[in-house]
């Protein structure tokens, strides 16, 4: 009776064609559909795209096992692609294509490659802060100056992905004592970036740990957004560079189409220029120049920390850190 | 003849297998999350367990939760039951339109309120860019008070709506006629017949507070299913997360008793064979005014702010107006559509056995099972949706992912939404009717469908559109089971809004509110049967 409805194509389990490919997809639909259209078009490939949030995917195909239908996981940080190496989920990439990739954004190992970067930064309202106030370093917020004036997000992925790389850097017991001493100095906690942002232009805080991306597309709905936002010193790990990154499952049943696919990520022409002029992020190819506003390429050298990106995979060590200091 | 306490109606009769088959159905559905988060918690070692469940700032989340869910369950009564009281009881010139407004807050998500609200103070905020002067901003304990509150509003004012319409003026004549003023005749007669519909209906907005973590999290409070759905989120700490929503719904089981305590031996079906009148209006005179200003303030607050803000959006569309509507929702819509209706049908008839089996039958099981459908709705959906892979994977694989599963997954999940106006209409439909028409030679079928079904109508169709619009702005379960390629309007808002990029967000916001809200506006209207 009610079963009986229209749409019948998706009542049943998706035929298995010989050109199908099903993506997880941790990814902003709006930002990555029409790269993965382009390459439908250009390959014939049907690529099949379970959009969802990167963590709740890691844990659907956790649960799934063996069972699972999905064939790519492209996550949108590094956390959840390191929980899926750890649970030997993901197969080793072949060394032409690892290669393709520059050294800091793939994985040691070879499991997974970065596809895109974000770079955290501090985001301060021009109203309130002088850029020559601003700290060098990420530690220095916890002057008294800055009591009650700058906002974070402990429970955002970026943010714990940048803590992780802390704890490499600085160690555990540094980090701890920075996290208290921010809670202590009264840091205001955000659910997500974006919040961030607009509690800036609100009058709530003066000071935003944050992504790169989220001020530029602020701007392009409303250039008189009255936020800026800088880098700290070089090779702080405030500048970290985290990255979206693609890995093969260990059920895929296509691996030749996956492997297409990847490679279409990492082109120049295609995917990396959509990525960087489109959605404001770094290209992780080193032929294609991040937009104008942002650092170039050369200058990212001398920025960013000094990070390897398997360092990221410890998401447990963090959370637990985190809790301990009761921001979780 | 009113609230009396005694044993209900032939409490050794046992129901008939057409009414348990369903009913087991249901709960053996609500069960298997269950089961899930019970193998997931088992796997944990006890050291874990007790240093990340029984932890202090565990018990300081509940608090603050606890101290969330009195805030909006007193202010949310507050304004149902006049507005419930003057949409249904009084001659006021426009009640049609404020029933409908009332109920449309339910179209807008919670995060969506949620952003709205927190968008509309402060200097940069939107009265300051519209209007010219500033608003305090709206956040913390208060922000989240209001959100969620504007958020459940309509749904203790459905259900009490449900029994309101039903009332028998007989009673209250006749407390007028003892001598009884006004305001004691209401609150001697009139709010006790409300208690089934006022507990169903603050059953539903607890649970709601209980397991919000939108709204909350955007309003910056720290509440317990907050912690929850980071656990989730932050790390696929599975076992951690099953402890939690085990917790969570402990929380509410213990709602659940209280209830059950709250309800027992009620009884309102007349003791004769009554045919109800359609009561006398009130008339209001210049009461009009007050009255006028409370349901325009609601309205206000809960739904033309949102809409406002939406349209504050979509001006900002990089293509315009034009542009921005040119964008897939029309899709997005039908996707949408395609599960909510489906499910909605689904969860009214499965409540409908469940509902009648409670009140007739009365037995322990009776009550046991419609007790487990509230468990369905405490059980957080992402813990629903994995435990659903968990067991479609292995029993049923075909299943997986496939459209059938997700109208199944809403329909289990949002049941408790349908059964409580349903239990409400059944609270006063009599059975003696039904026992009369079945001494006069119709048989259990023909009663049902000639004599019961019609007293249940209004009740079914606040069923229908709770859990349709319920299951139009669903999120976990739809991101986790739905078809690969199912693109719902909710999945893209939500998408659309966590990369900041309201301005495309924007159409998908307004097609749900308006979309949800045209067909609940189309089913409140045309539902009920008496003037009113």
């Amino acid at each position: 009776m009610l079963l009986a409805l229209p749409g019948c194509g998706s009542w049943g389990a998706a035929d298995e064609a010989d050109d199908a490919l099903v993506l997880y997809c941790g990814r902003g639909r709006s930002l990555v559909e029409p790269t993965i259209e382009r390459f439908r078009e250009e390959t014939g490939i049907n690529v099949k795209v379970r959009y969802g949030q990167t963590a709740q995917l890691a844990v659907t195909i956790l649960e799934e096992g063996e069972r699972s239908p999905a064939d790519l996981f492209w996550a949108q940080d590094a956390g959840a692609l390191g929980q899926l190496t750890t649970a030997g989920r993901l197969e080793p990439l072949p060394e032409d294509l690892l290669e393709a990739v520059p050294a800091p954004f793939r994985h040691t190992g070879g499991y997974w490659v970065g596809t895109s970067g974000r770079a955290r930064v501090m985001a301060y309202s021009v109203d309130r802060v002088e850029p020559a106030d601003l700290p060098d370093s990420v530690f220095g917020f916890t002057d008294e100056k800055w009591r009650g004036r700058v906002g974070w997000a402990p429970t955002n992925g970026s943010f714990q992905a940048f803590v992780t790389a802390m704890r490499q850097m600085h160690g555990d017991d540094a980090v701890r004592d920075w996290l208290e001493a921010m809670k202590a100095n009264g840091a205001q906690p955000y659910p997500k970036n974006s919040p961030i942002l607009t509690a800036l232009a609100a009058g709530e805080i003066d000071v935003g740990l944050t992504n790169h991306y989220y001020l530029l597309r602020f701007k392009q709905d409303d250039p008189q957004f009255p936020v800026e936002q800088t880098g700290f010193a070089d090779a702080d790990v405030g500048n970290l560079m985290l990255v979206a990154g693609v890995g093969v499952l260990d059920t895929v049943r296509n691996r030749d189409a996956a492997l297409k696919f990847i490679r279409f990520l990492l082109s120049s022409e295609t995917a990396q220029a959509a990525f960087a002029n489109d959605d404001f992020e770094y290209p992780v190819s080193a032929d294609v120049a991040p937009r104008p506003e942002l650092p170039g390429q050369d200058r990212l050298d001398g920025l960013t920390p000094d990070v390897p990106l398997d360092a990221l995979d410890d998401l447990e060590g963090t959370l637990r850190l985190l809790r301990e200091v009761g921001l979780l | 003849m009113t609230a009396v306490s005694g044993p209900t109606l032939a409490v050794s009769r046992r129901p008939p297998w057409y009414l348990m088959a369903p009913a087991l159905a249901c709960v053996v559905g609500v069960a298997l999350p269950l089961t899930y988060l019970l193998i997931r918690a088992f796997e944990a070692d006890w050291e874990t367990v007790s240093t990340v469940v029984f932890r202090q700032r565990n018990l300081m989340l509940l608090g603050n939760t606890l101290l969330l869910c009195g805030a909006v369950l007193t202010i949310v009564t507050l304004l149902a039951l006049p507005i419930a009281w003057l949409t249904t009881r009084t001659n006021l010139p426009g009640r049609r339109a404020f029933t409908l407004l009332a109920v449309m807050p339910l179209a807008v998500p919670a995060y969506v309120m949620a952003y709205t609200l927190l968008g509309l103070g402060g200097p940069y905020g939107t009265t300051a860019q519209l209007l010219g002067f500033e608003l305090p901003m709206v956040r913390g304990f208060w922000g989240a008070t209001l959100a969620l509150s504007l958020y459940n509003l309509p749904y203790m004012f459905l259900n009490l709506r449900v029994a309101m319409q039903r009332l028998d003026p007989a009673l209250e004549e006749a407390a007028r006629s003892l001598g009884l003023p006004s305001w004691r005749v209401f609150i001697g007669v009139v709010m006790p017949q409300l208690r089934p519909a006022f507990l169903a209906g603050a059953l539903l907005v607890l649970l709601h507070v209980i397991g919000d973590f939108g709204a909350v999290s955007l309003m910056r409070y720290e509440s317990f299913s907050y912690a929850l759905f980071m656990q989730y989120e932050a790390g696929a700490d599975r076992v951690y997360a099953a402890w939690l929503a085990l917790m969570l719904i402990g929380l509410t089981g213990g709602l659940l008793v209280l209830e059950l305590r709250f309800l027992r031996g009620f009884r309102l079906d007349p003791a004769g064979i009554t045919t109800p009148r359609p009561t006398r209006l009130v008339r209001l005179g210049w009461w009009k005014l007050p009255a006028y200003l409370l349901l325009g303030a609601v309205a206000l607050v809960g739904l033309i702010v949102p809409l406002a803000t939406i349209f504050f959006w979509l001006a900002r569309h990089p293509g315009g107006v034009g542009g921005a509507m040119g964008s897939d929702w029309t899709s997005s819509l039908a996707d949408s559509v395609s599960a909510s209706l489906p499910a909605a049908l689904l969860a009214a008839l499965l409540a409908l056995p469940i509902a009648y089996m409670a009140r007739r039958y009365g037995s322990p099981l009776s009550r046991g099972i419609e007790q487990s459908a509230y468990l369905g709705y405490a059980t957080p959906a992402l813990a629903f949706a994995l435990g659903l892979v968990f067991f479609s994977l292995r029993v049923a694989p075909w299943l997986y992912q496939t459209l059938f599963l997700l109208v199944y997954a809403y329909a289990l999940h949002f049941l408790a939404e349908a059964v409580g106006p349903i239990r409400s209409a059944l609270y006063v439909a009599t059975p003696r009717l039904e026992e009369a028409s079945r001494s006069l030679g119709w048989g259990r079928v023909q009663t049902f469908f000639r004599v019961t079904l019609p007293l249940l109508r209004s009740g079914l169709v606040v069923s229908v559109a709770l859990v349709f619009l319920s299951a139009m702005k669903e999120l976990p379960l739809t991101f986790i089971l739905s078809p690969l390629g199912f693109e719902t309007l909710a999945m893209n808002l939500w998408s659309l809004t966590n990369e900041a990029m309201f301005a495309a967000a924007a159409p998908y916001a307004l097609t749900i509110l308006v979309f949800s809200g045209l067909f609940v506006g189309l089913l409140l209207l045309r539902g009920h049967e008496e003037v009113s």
